[in-house]
């Protein structure tokens, strides 16, 4: 077999949009499986436990540190969920030319952002 | 009738394939389920959560999201780890945790629907 050259320059990479789309995938999926499904666990075990602990989750959420790790697994799962739904339309050969490929990759970022800030203004 | 059948690699990963895109689809429903209620509602509070969490239909659609979300996230995991930890008995270690994490994930799912409070 042909030896191809080897190029990981990770700095140097340039990736194209639906390349940034891909990794912020698998991140954002990872992160969710590391602190996401804990989280979510325990916040619906104490939040159903009583009134007193669901006062005490609702209050807990607005520690500026909740805030943060809340707000990042908030846009991971709207990322995730848009970028999700990308994928199935491109399996089923939606949007697969290059411009439209493009153009859906801008859609997920932009639009997964923004719901992140809505869902996040009217959390807190 | 010989078949090649592989240990490793990617030639066994179709039935993982649909399993991602289905279980990803049941999330999704869910999600949209949820956040209608929610609204619906007009926001949530105690007594909204616990009635919901009461509903049996709520329970096993809850249930089946986290079976969804536990199985997706298996595969997801596996991906990632195939593609980036090459040496095979850390790879292996790193799996191990995970399933069994997930499978710890799962008790407790159980735990919070079906529990004694």
């Amino acid at each position: 077999m042909k030896k191809r050259p080897v190029y990981l320059d990770l700095p140097r990479i340039r990736l194209p949009l639906p390349g940034i789309v891909s990794i912020l995938h698998r991140v954002s999926g990872a992160w969710l499986l590391v602190a996401g499904i804990p989280i979510l666990l325990y916040a619906v075990s104490r939040s159903l436990a009583s009134p007193e602990t669901y006062a005490g989750m609702k209050a807990g959420i607005s520690h500026p540190l909740a805030k943060i790790v809340l707000l990042s697994l908030l846009w991971s799962y709207l990322h995730h969920f848009c970028a999700g739904i990308r994928y199935l339309l491109l399996d089923i050969h939606r949007g697969i030319e290059l411009a439209a490929a493009r153009r859906s990759s801008a859609i997920v970022l932009v639009v997964s952002l923004a719901l992140t800030l809505i869902l996040g203004a009217r959390i807190w | 009738m010989v078949t090649r059948r592989y240990a490793v690699g990617a030639h066994y990963g179709l039935m993982d394939w649909l399993v991602q895109r289905l279980s990803a689809v049941v999330m999704a429903l869910y999600t949209v389920l949820l956040l209608a209620i929610v609204l619906w509602n007009g926001g949530l509070d105690y007594a909204l959560w616990t009635d919901l969490f009461a509903h049996d239909g709520f329970r096993l659609a809850s249930f089946l999201f986290m079976v969804s979300l536990l199985y997706h996230a298996w595969i997801g995991a596996r991906d990632i780890l195939m593609d980036y930890i090459k040496p095979a008995a850390v790879r292996l270690l790193l799996e191990t945790v995970i399933v069994v994490l997930l499978v710890a994930y799962l008790g407790w799912t159980l735990q919070i629907l079906w529990g004694t409070p």
